[in-house]
C-alpha cells in the first residue's frame, strides 16, 4: 500500500486535486500526503470507499502551528567594487509565511492496514484559516476538529457543531499557538527557577 | 438550565437547544460537573421529555491541564511523569505508549527482558482497570459500593506489586526510551505469580455475583445499543468496539512489543449493549491472565535497557512518528513532531476516552436518565485523558 | 478541672467535661465529606474509603453528594479555571461549620501543571483551606493523617472569646466571591480577602539569594 500508488489513484479519481508526498526524516518512515483543501472531502471519500483501501477509521486529528520563519540564503550577485565587476556572495533574508495544519491519521479496520497520513494546510496564520471539515466522512473527527478550532483557531467549514470544547465559551485566545502569551499569575512561587523566577520577580520588584 | 444559584445572575443565558419541542415542555438539565456518577468533572446537557432523553451534549474541559503545551517546553523525558496523569487508573500503559512513540521516532530497540516486563505490567494494569470499571458500573446501577469493594480489594494487591517495582502506587513513571527504569526486585516474580494465581477465583466470585443476576440483566441487556458501522465510523476503539462485533485489537493488528508470541483470543460481542460490554471486560480479564501466565513462564534474563539509548542529551532527528497501543480503554496514541531539539515541536495525545464519547448521544437517545448513567459507565472514561 | 480528680471520678462512673469539649467531640467524630473528586487524587480518596484504608472508622461514614448535607470538602485534584467557579459555588452552598482539605499538590498550588493557561494555581486563591496534604498523589495514609489533623483542629476550637471559629462569629463571611469567565483569565484572578501572600517571606527564596540566577 504505497503512498505513490494512493497518490496516483486519487489524482485519477478526483480531477484537479493537487497532492504532494511529504518526506519524514525520522526512522519511523511515516510519510504523509499533502492535499489541497478544495478537493479534500472528495479525496477523503475516495479513501474511505475504495475497495482496496477501505480506510474507514480516522484515528487521530492533530493541529500544528508553524510560525513565520526567516530564511537566509546566499546569493551570488555581480556588483561593482572599485570599478571592477566581481561576483560577491550576499546573504539575503526572506520571510516564509507560517501556516496552520490539520493532520489526519487513517487506518482500516476491515483490511487491518495503515497508517495513511493526510495533511491539510491553511494559507496563513492570520485571516485565511478555513479548512473543509472531514466530519461528514469520518465522524470520529467531530470532537477533534472542535478541539483544533478551540486551541489553534482553524475554522472548519461543514462541521455540524463548531464551538469551543476545552476552554470556556467566553475565552478569546487560541492557546496552543506558539505566540500565545499566558496570563500572569506567578505572584507566589516557592521554588522558582529559570524563566519562572523572572516572571515571579516582576511581581516582587 | 436548571442550576443552583447563590448570587444574582445578570448575564444573558445562552440560547437553549429546546426549540422545536412540540409535545408539552421539554426539560433541560445539566448533569454535572459535580455529580456522584460522572467519573470526574464531566457534564452532560440533556434535554428530557418526561424521563426520556431527547438530546444529549457532553461538555468537558473542566480538567484541561494543557499537558500538550507543557510538553513543548519540556524535554522528552520530562513528559514521562505527565503521561502517568493522563489516564490515571492505568499509568503504566500510558508510559508504554509514549515510550513506543519515542522509540519509533528515534529508532531505538528494546531488549527482550524489558519487553516481557512491559507486557506483564500492561496486562496487570488491564486487570485492575477492568475490575474497577465493572465495580463502578455496579455502583452506578445502585449496588452502593459493595462490588466496588471487592474490585478494589484485588486492585490493592496489584498496586502493591506496582509499588514494590516502581516506588509509587499509581503514578509509576517506569518506562524509559529503550527499556525500563529499574530491574525487578528479588521475589517480585514470585509475588506476581501468587497474585495471578489467585485472580481466577476472584473472577469466578465476581461472575457468580453479577453475570446471572436478574436485576443486572434487566438493567443491562438491550440498553445502549451501539451498531457496528457507527462504531467504526466514529472511531470507537477498545472493549466498546469489540462488544459491537468488530474484531480490531491493536495487540493483534500492529503486533507491537512481543504480543505475537502469546496465544490469546479476542472476545467479541454480538449486540453491542451494556451487558455485552460488561461480558467483554470479564472475558478480556481471563485472556489477560493467560498472557500473564505465559509471560511469567517465559521471561528471560538479560539487560533491561538498550545500551545505545542516550538518557542525557536526547535529540531525535527531525521528523515525526505516531505510536499507538491497546490501552484498557481503547487505542492510546502519541503523535510527536521533532525538529532536532531536545523538546518536541508538537506533542499530541490521541485519547481513547474522548473519541469514545462521540457516540454517547446516539447510544442514550430514547432511554431514561437512569439508563444514561449506566450507559455512560460502560463507555469507561477517565477525565484526565479526555481533557488532558 | 484537675486531671487526677477527673480520672478518679471517671473510675467511679462519673464523667466530667466542659460544654466546649462535648460540642467539639461530637462534631469532630462525625465529619461527613462531600463526594468531590476532580482528578487522580480522587482515586486515592476512593481507595481510602475502601476496605483496606477504611476512612469510615474515623467518622466519615457517608460521603454526601449534596453540598448542603456535607461538612467537609476534600478538594482532590487539579482545579482548573473552568471548574473554579463551580468549586466556589459548591463551597458557598455548604452550611456552616464547613472545612476544606486541599489534597494533593495541584489543589495546594497548581502542582505539576503549574505553568498552565487553564490551571488555577491553588484553590486557596478563592476559598479558605484548613488542611493541606502534599503529595502527588498523597497516599491513603496521608489522607487519614490529614483527617486526624482536622479533627485535632476542631478539637482546639474555642466556643467563645476572640479565637472563636468562623461559624460562631456573625461578622465573618461564609460565602465568597464566585469568579466569572473573562476573555483571557478568570475575573477576579484571586480573592485578596482569602489569599494572603506571605509578605515577610521572600517568595522567590529557596534559602539562598543567588540560586537559579545563572
Amino acid at each position: 500500500m504505497m503512498l505513490e500508488k494512493i497518490k496516483t489513484d486519487i489524482e485519477a479519481t478526483v480531477p484537479g486535486c493537487l497532492l504532494e508526498i511529504i518526506p519524514n526524516g525520522s526512522p519511523s518512515g511515516q510519510r504523509s500526503l499533502l492535499i489541497e483543501p478544495s478537493h479534500a472531502v472528495a479525496a477523503a471519500r475516495f479513501l474511505r470507499d475504495n475497495a482496496d483501501l477501505r480506510l474507514d477509521y480516522c484515528s487521530n486529528v492533530s493541529g500544528v502551528d508553524w510560525l513565520d520563519t526567516e530564511i537566509s540564503e546566499k546569493v551570488t550577485v555581480k556588483t561593482l567594487v572599485d570599478g571592477v565587476e566581481q561576483e560577491i556572495e550576499e546573504t539575503r533574508k526572506r520571510r516564509s509565511p507560517g501556516h496552520l495544519e490539520a493532520i489526519y491519521h487513517l487506518y482500516s479496520m476491515e483490511k487491518k492496514h495503515g497508517p495513511v497520513i493526510l495533511r491539510l494546510r491553511t494559507e496563513n496564520r492570520t485571516d485565511k484559516i478555513h479548512l473543509p471539515s472531514l466530519t461528514p466522512v469520518w465522524r470520529s473527527a467531530e470532537f477533534q476538529e472542535r478541539e483544533i478550532f478551540d486551541l489553534y483557531g482553524i475554522i472548519f467549514d461543514g462541521h455540524p457543531d463548531l464551538r469551543r470544547i476545552l476552554m470556556w465559551d467566553e475565552f478569546e485566545d487560541h492557546p496552543m499557538r506558539k505566540d500565545y502569551v499566558e496570563p500572569d499569575d506567578y505572584e507566589y512561587e516557592p521554588t522558582a527557577h529559570d524563566d519562572i523566577l523572572t516572571k515571579a520577580k516582576q511581581h516582587n520588584a | 438550565m436548571i442550576r443552583a444559584i447563590t448570587e444574582p445572575i445578570d448575564e444573558e443565558l445562552p440560547p437553549s437547544f429546546t426549540d422545536g419541542g412540540d409535545e408539552g415542555e421539554l426539560l433541560e438539565i445539566a448533569l454535572g460537573p459535580h455529580h456522584p456518577s460522572t467519573h470526574g468533572v464531566f457534564r452532560m446537557d440533556v434535554v428530557l421529555d418526561g424521563e426520556r432523553v431527547v438530546k444529549l451534549k457532553p461538555v468537558f474541559g473542566y480538567l484541561h491541564r494543557n499537558h500538550e503545551k507543557i510538553a513543548e517546553t519540556a524535554s522528552y523525558l520530562s513528559s514521562m511523569p505527565y503521561t502517568d496523569r493522563l489516564d490515571y487508573m492505568c499509568s503504566l500503559s500510558n508510559n508504554w505508549a509514549y515510550a513506543l512513540a519515542v522509540e519509533k521516532l528515534a529508532g531505538l530497540q528494546v531488549p527482550e527482558r524489558a519487553e516481557y516486563i512491559r507486557v506483564i505490567t500492561a496486562e496487570l494494569t488491564r486487570l485492575q482497570n477492568h475490575a474497577s470499571t465493572i465495580g463502578f458500573l455496579t455502583q452506578e446501577m445502585g449496588a452502593s459500593g459493595t462490588p466496588l469493594m471487592y474490585a478494589f480489594r484485588e486492585r490493592e494487591k496489584i498496586l502493591d506489586l506496582f509499588e514494590s517495582l516502581t516506588g509509587s502506587r499509581m503514578m509509576c513513571n517506569y518506562m524509559r526510551f529503550g527499556g525500563c527504569r529499574v530491574e525487578l526486585p528479588s521475589g517480585w516474580l514470585e509475588q506476581t505469580r501468587k497474585v495471578v494465581g489467585a485472580f481466577p477465583r476472584f473472577l469466578d466470585e465476581y461472575e457468580q455475583l453479577l453475570t446471572g443476576n436478574e436485576i443486572f440483566m434487566a438493567r443491562a441487556q438491550g440498553v445502549g445499543v451501539l451498531k457496528k458501522e457507527l462504531a467504526i465510523n466514529a472511531g470507537v476503539t477498545g472493549p466498546m468496539l469489540r462488544a459491537s462485533g468488530v474484531n480490531y485489537d491493536i495487540r493483534k493488528v500492529d503486533k507491537y512489543g512481543i504480543y505475537d508470541r502469546f496465544d490469546f483470543k479476542i472476545p467479541l460481542g454480538e449486540h453491542g449493549d451494556v451487558y455485552d460490554r460488561y461480558m467483554i471486560r470479564m472475558l478480556e480479564m481471563r485472556e489477560s491472565l493467560k498472557i500473564l501466565n505465559q509471560a511469567l513462564r517465559d521471561i528471560p534474563a538479560g539487560p533491561i535497557m538498550d545500551a545505545k539509548a542516550k538518557i542525557r542529551g536526547f535529540r531525535p532527528l527531525a521528523g515525526e512518528a505516531y505510536g499507538r497501543i491497546e490501552s484498557p480503554k481503547g487505542e492510546l496514541g502519541f503523535y510527536l513532531i521533532s525538529d532536532g531539539s531536545p523538546n518536541p515541536y508538537r506533542y499530541r495525545v490521541r485519547p481513547p476516552s474522548l473519541i469514545n464519547l462521540t457516540v454517547l448521544e446516539d447510544m442514550c437517545r430514547g432511554y431514561s436518565v437512569a439508563d444514561t448513567i449506566v450507559i455512560f459507565g460502560t463507555v469507561d472514561i477517565v477525565l484526565g485523558e479526555v481533557d488532558r | 478541672m484537675d486531671q487526677k480528680v477527673k480520672i478518679e471520678l471517671s473510675q467511679q462512673g462519673i464523667v466530667t467535661t466542659t460544654l466546649e469539649e462535648l460540642y467539639n467531640w461530637g462534631r469532630k467524630n462525625s465529619v461527613w465529606p462531600m463526594t468531590f473528586g476532580l482528578a487522580c487524587c480522587a482515586i486515592e480518596m476512593i481507595a481510602t474509603t475502601m476496605a483496606r484504608y477504611d476512612l469510615a472508622r474515623f467518622g466519615a461514614e457517608v460521603f454526601r453528594p449534596s453540598p448542603r448535607q456535607a461538612d467537609l470538602m476534600i478538594v482532590s485534584g487539579t482545579v482548573t479555571k473552568k471548574m473554579a467557579p463551580q468549586v466556589v459555588r459548591l463551597y458557598n452552598q455548604m452550611a456552616e461549620p464547613k472545612y476544606v482539605i486541599a489534597m494533593g499538590a495541584c489543589a495546594i498550588s497548581g502542582g505539576p501543571f503549574k505553568q498552565g493557561y487553564n490551571v488555577l494555581k491553588g484553590i486557596d486563591r478563592y476559598i479558605p483551606v484548613d488542611v493541606h496534604i502534599p503529595g502527588c498523589p498523597p497516599r491513603p495514609e496521608a489522607l487519614i493523617d490529614a483527617f486526624m489533623t482536622l479533627q485535632r483542629k476542631i478539637d482546639e476550637q474555642a466556643l467563645t472569646g476572640p479565637n472563636k471559629p468562623r461559624h460562631l462569629d456573625p461578622d465573618a463571611p461564609s460565602e465568597f466571591i464566585v469568579p466569572r469567565f473573562g476573555a483571557h483569565d478568570l475575573d477576579p484572578p484571586n480573592n485578596p480577602d482569602v489569599w494572603h501572600i506571605l509578605n515577610n517571606v521572600d517568595s522567590c527564596a529557596t534559602g539562598k539569594d543567588d540560586v537559579g540566577e545563572d
